[in-house]
């Protein structure tokens, strides 16, 4: 990826260049005219095809699969089963712990979710390996399964002692306060929707392995292919280029990958695996669907004496996935007494996984909404219950916010969406059969934080090279740290180019929690900074060096070219200077982990999440926050309701390009309305299996669905949440949405949906 | 593989041979047979391909009558200036139909053998019993998730709703299919399921749609189409209404009305009772309100899908509350 065609971007000043500058998305032109190569888009000699067969019941056991027919089908190469496909070693988890089981199978014998994986077919041609797939036979013994959250066998499911939260006495000032609200709110099983599929292309050159997947983690998921083959870490090569949504589903190596990488092995011929699109409603987890009950009880003039949150996610039978439905509720607003718990439920289901904000989002959905509700007890102004409850310190650990401008997002966002001249009392306003609503809801995520190596290279001719294994699924990766670059070392940003997405470039840890930008600017910061002090050294030092004999400590780049800050010597280009000196390139690898980190603690900080820092580290609290304002239109025959105007005021921090960051900001709204009115992955009751698993039946909002979204930044730089002062933006926006509709709903309505989505047979 | 005989028609008599061939299948705009093929719902034997034939793409619009050939584009016929004058309605429901995509692939008589999204019959791997796809084996819809299934003209047999836009338009407005020596009202065209699933259409074999065939009048040309769907674009009708008026000199009492409805029937509905009670009846909006009421006489539902007997008789009134209120 190079930066040649920045241009494009009409940036003709040095500040749109600098870190902080709106250039446009350098990566962008190669996708518009579909130059942009995705991972399993490269063409490999001999490549053949995988097409997986998967279960259709929920629970039970494969009794026998019949694959005769399957076999002797034109161009067919392996069928792989339980049976056949070879025994890989387990992986440890994402924590890093060692696996509960020896080998692991990735084709299923015993069923625990329709769709699972329990055969593939493999074929010289993709056509044929469909054709094929549909001819194998499997027979089963199917036992009754747990579809949802609401299937009478489901029960009460596991407390999660980890996820309690609790301070002063809870339930006894709930009893004792003057005012009380307390409802069930609930979200249902989503799915990333990702518009590019989950796929692969496996290829063995001997002990070699080489992996083609769009990826949001090289480090993370070469080292479970490594374990899995019982190869060594250097061995496994990711390449992941470009990836075409993740929203959090693309991050570890799933059965899957496995399967394609076992037939690359068994076959000696490169494999390529894509999941079909109903099988992206099944081969790896959405978000879970959630309940949570929310009690609050206040004084009279509003003040809250006292939270009880209960929460309740899915997971699968065979799989562990805690959604931390309490995050945003023990933050948000100051009350003295506090109780969170949570459990989990085992139901029949691959195992959820993250998506765009895990925990904060249906976190919010129930405080956010429940704020509301108490608003509307007391007589309040939901912007004004706010303020009156605003924590001036992270009311969970005590300490101080690094930075909280929630206040100013409150202030911002109500001033630009009019909020003062709401008529309070639902069904007030109106344009002719649409009843209008208002509303609004507060957002958060904490500040993630992990470590992440970079090379920079000072080329022959003036260029500059930027390495690393992080990647870019959109979020503008490759124009920040081009950026970074640009303005560390001082010089043009078009000289620039950035290098991600292969795991044999410097490393970097999970793109996920919204943490890679603040970790990656710092290390190609640092990286730029020792490069450019290498050639300034050399500028100073080397006989050769026209500088030599300037009196001079120290000299400056500016716009590519060396001079002395008083320019009272020469004036090089870098090309120049390193001409001069004989260097063929400078290179530097920067990270940002201490000097004392083991060899071994740098490969846990890449391969797993374990390393990570906690937000609450030291003396702050670390969160991005947020305020949406919503006006929503509802048809008063139809039910239907439409987003007509958003306004949301986001604190993230400095912003490396507020450019990206506003389409961030703006895509995870665009999200949230889907979230809140559309997208439900719906089970069939009787066979545990989603029925909506395509694009056309699982609703996503289109663009006659969006209406025009003003974001504004009202962050300041946080020097406790990263390097350069920035912190996340990813997932903040979407959190906080889906209530500040649900809320607007209400308020056009007087009716309070406490289930989303939003459909219109809960309005009618 | 799945292979198929590839047949390219030229003319209109070469199509009508082929497509009495077992097993045959008849390829215009692709949009639905490639689409139902990926699906393993359609497995042609032979695909004969009618796209290049001369003539059948045309739009002949007259006072009387307008006539559009069976390849004419969706997305030409919502544009036609003639159509848009003279037929709203119909020009309507075909912006509302699909994707901008698909409306330009997809041609006027491929769109009237659309069949059913029912989510069952489009997933034969995992729900093998399906009468349209094999009579006899059952509704796999029934006692499933429901929603979007229909509640007028079901049976025991099937549930399945009609999916498309056009033809309640068509309906709506006593609209013919020609099938060369047959013609057939579009009402009559398609078929309610009854104990015959699998039997959507009134065509037989070696029958090809030429062109329909919509009668002018003064109500098509007052006429519009509302469609209720959970976002704004690019889904499948949770009810719909075409509806046509034409009031007497004195601008408000009903001289002619037509009333056809979407998204809630297994065949396009025309809501005659609704049309019988209002003619000769003031434009008022609570008369109108409780006539459209009648549209859902013996309508039946399955659970899910009970909130559209209440919308659909709203989206009758809106439509005709719309029309009352443009002079």
């Amino acid at each position: 990826m190079t930066a040649h065609d920045m241009k494009h971007a009409g940036s003709d000043s040095a500040r749109l260049e600098a870190v902080g500058g709106r250039l446009s998305r350098v990566d962008g032109p190669a996708k518009i005219t579909g130059a942009a190569r995705y991972a399993f888009e490269q063409q490999l000699d001999g490549l053949t095809h995988a097409v997986l067969v998967g279960a259709t019941i929920a629970a039970g056991k494969v009794a026998a699969i019949d694959s005769r027919a399957a076999e002797t089908a034109p161009g067919v190469l392996a069928v792989l089963t339980p049976d056949t496909i070879m025994e890989l070693k387990g992986a440890s988890d994402w924590l890093g712990n060692p696996p509960a089981k020896p080998t692991y199978g990735p084709l299923a014998r015993e069923v625990t979710y329709s769709g699972q994986h329990i055969a593939a077919v493999v074929a010289e041609t993709f056509e044929q390996a469909v054709a094929a797939a549909g001819l194998v036979k499997v027979t089963y013994d199917e036992t009754p399964a747990i579809v949802d959250l609401s299937d009478g066998k489901a029960g009460d499911g596991i407390p999660i002692d980890m996820m309690t939260k609790e301070w002063g006495d809870a339930q006894g000032a709930f009893a004792a306060a003057p005012v009380r609200i307390c409802a069930a709110y609930n979200t249902p099983r989503e799915f990333q929707a990702a518009m590019e599929p989950h796929g692969l292309i496996a290829r063995w050159q001997g002990d070699e392995l080489t992996i083609w997947e769009p990826s949001q983690w090289l480090d993370g998921m070469a080292r479970t292919y490594a374990e899995w083959f019982a190869i060594p870490f250097e061995n496994v090569r990711l390449v992941s280029p470009y990836i075409g949504g993740g929203f959090g589903s693309k991050a570890l190596a799933l059965a899957h990958s496995a399967v394609a990488a076992a037939a690359a092995k068994m076959l000696n011929r490169p494999v390529k695996l894509v999941l079909n699109r109903p099988q992206n409603f099944t081969s790896y987890g959405g978000r879970a669907a959630t309940r949570q009950t929310v009690a609050i009880g206040a004084d009279k003039d509003g003040k809250i004496q006292s939270i009880v949150h209960r929460g309740v996610n899915e997971t699968a039978v065979d799989g562990m996935w805690v959604e931390p439905l309490g995050s945003v509720t023990s933050i948000m607003y100051a009350t003295p007494n506090f109780s969170s718990k949570q459990n989990v439920v085992r139901v029949n289901t691959v195992v959820p996984g993250a998506k765009r904000a895990p925990g904060e989002n249906p976190s919010a959905f129930g405080i956010e909404s429940a704020i509301d509700e108490l608003a509307y007890e007391l007589g309040l102004d939901p912007l004004e219950m706010r303020l009156i409850n605003y924590a001036e310190e992270d009311p969970q650990v005590k300490k101080p916010w690094s930075t909280r401008q929630l206040r100013e997002a409150f202030a911002v966002g109500a001033e630009a969406f009019g909020w003062a001249k709401r008529s309070p009392a639902p069904r007030s306003m109106r344009d002719g059969r649409q009843l209008i609503g208002w509303g609004m809801a507060a957002g958060t995520y904490p500040v993630r934080r992990a470590h992440g190596e970079a090379v920079v290279k000072i080329m022959a001719d003036g260029s500059v090279e930027v390495e690393s294994s992080s990647i870019d699924m959109g979020q503008g990766t490759y124009t920040i740290l081009a950026q970074t670059a640009a303005e560390t070392l001082g010089v043009p940003v078009e000289q620039v180019s950035v290098k991600l997405g292969d795991s044999h470039f410097a490393r970097a840890g999970v793109t996920g929690g919204s943490r890679l930008a603040g970790v990656m600017t710092g290390a190609v910061y640092k990286a730029a900074g020792q490069a450019l002090d290498e050639l300034i050294g050399l500028a100073l030092s080397d006989p050769r060096s026209p500088f030599q004999k300037v009196q001079a400590n120290t000299l400056s780049v500016k716009d590519g070219r060396i001079a002395s800050p008083r320019g009272d010597g020469p004036d090089l280009s870098i090309a120049e200077l390193m001409s001069a000196i004989g260097r063929e390139k400078i290179e530097a690898k920067g990270d940002t982990m201490p000097a004392s980190t083991t060899p071994e603690e740098r490969y846990k900080n890449y391969t797993t999440i374990a390393m990570s820092i906690p937000h609450t580290e030291g003396n702050y609290s670390r969160h991005s926050w947020c305020a949406h304002f919503v006006e929503v239109r509802v048809d008063e025959d139809f039910g239907t309701v439409r987003v007509s105007r958003v306004v949301s005021a986001l604190d993230s921090g400095r912003l490396y390009n507020p450019k990206l960051a506003e389409s961030q900001w703006k895509g995870g709204i665009i999200m949230g309305i889907g979230q809140a009115l559309l997208e439900e992955g719906i089970v069939d009751r009787r066979h545990g299996r989603i029925v909506n698993g395509n694009f056309a039946d699982y609703m996503l909002p289109t663009n006659a669905d969006i209406p025009d979204i003003q974001t504004i930044s009202v962050g300041i730089p946080d020097p406790h949440s990263s390097a350069l002062g920035g912190k996340g933006v990813g997932e903040l926006a979407i959190v906080g949405i889906a209530p500040a509709i649900a809320n607007a709903v209400f308020h056009a309505t007087g009716k309070r949906v406490r289930d989303l989505p939003i459909t219109l047979e809960k309005l009618i | 593989m799945r292979d198929f005989s590839y047949l390219r028609a030229d003319t209109i008599e070469a199509a009508r041979n082929a497509s009495a061939l077992p097993g045959a299948m008849l390829l215009a705009g692709g949009t639905t047979l490639v689409d139902l093929a990926k699906c393993g719902v359609a497995e042609p034997s032979t695909v004969i391909d009618i796209s290049h034939i001369d003539g059948l793409n045309t739009i002949d619009i007259t006072p009387e009558r307008a006539v559009i050939g069976a390849l004419a584009k969706m997305s030409h016929v919502a544009d036609n200036v003639e159509v848009k004058s003279r037929f709203p309605a119909v020009s309507e429901a075909l912006w509302q139909a699909a994707s901008a995509q698909l409306r330009n692939m997809a041609t006027i008589g491929g769109n009237l053998m659309q069949r059913t999204r029912c989510p069952y019959f489009r997933d034969p791997q995992n729900f093998p019993a399906c009468n349209k796809r094999a009579p006899g084996s059952g509704c796999s819809a029934i006692g499933g998730v429901t929603r979007g299934h229909a509640v007028l003209g079901v049976s025991e047999a099937c549930i399945a709703t009609y999916p498309g836009d056009l033809a309640i338009a068509l309906v709506a407005f006593d609209a013919e299919v020609h099938l060369g020596e047959r013609k057939l009202k579009v009402e009559d065209f398609f078929l309610a399921p009854g104990a015959t699933a699998e039997r959507e259409h009134d065509i037989r074999p070696g029958e090809v749609i030429t062109a329909i065939e919509i009668p002018g009048s003064a109500a098509a040309r007052r006429s519009t189409y509302i469609k209720v769907r959970d976002r704004q674009s690019y889904e499948f009708a949770a009810a719909s209404a075409a509806v046509g008026l034409e009031l007497e000199a004195d601008g408000r009492t009903i001289r002619d009305i037509r009333v056809a409805l979407g998204g809630v029937a297994t065949r396009p509905w025309r809501a005659r009772a609704v049309e019988d009670t209002l003619r000769g009846k003031a434009l008022d909006e609570h008369i109108v309100r409780e006539a459209c009421e009648l549209a859902m006489q013996g309508a039946v539902d399955h659970g899910a899908n009970h909130y559209k007997i209440a919308l659909a008789p709203r989206v009758a009134a809106r439509a005709i509350l719309k029309l009352g209120e443009t002079a």
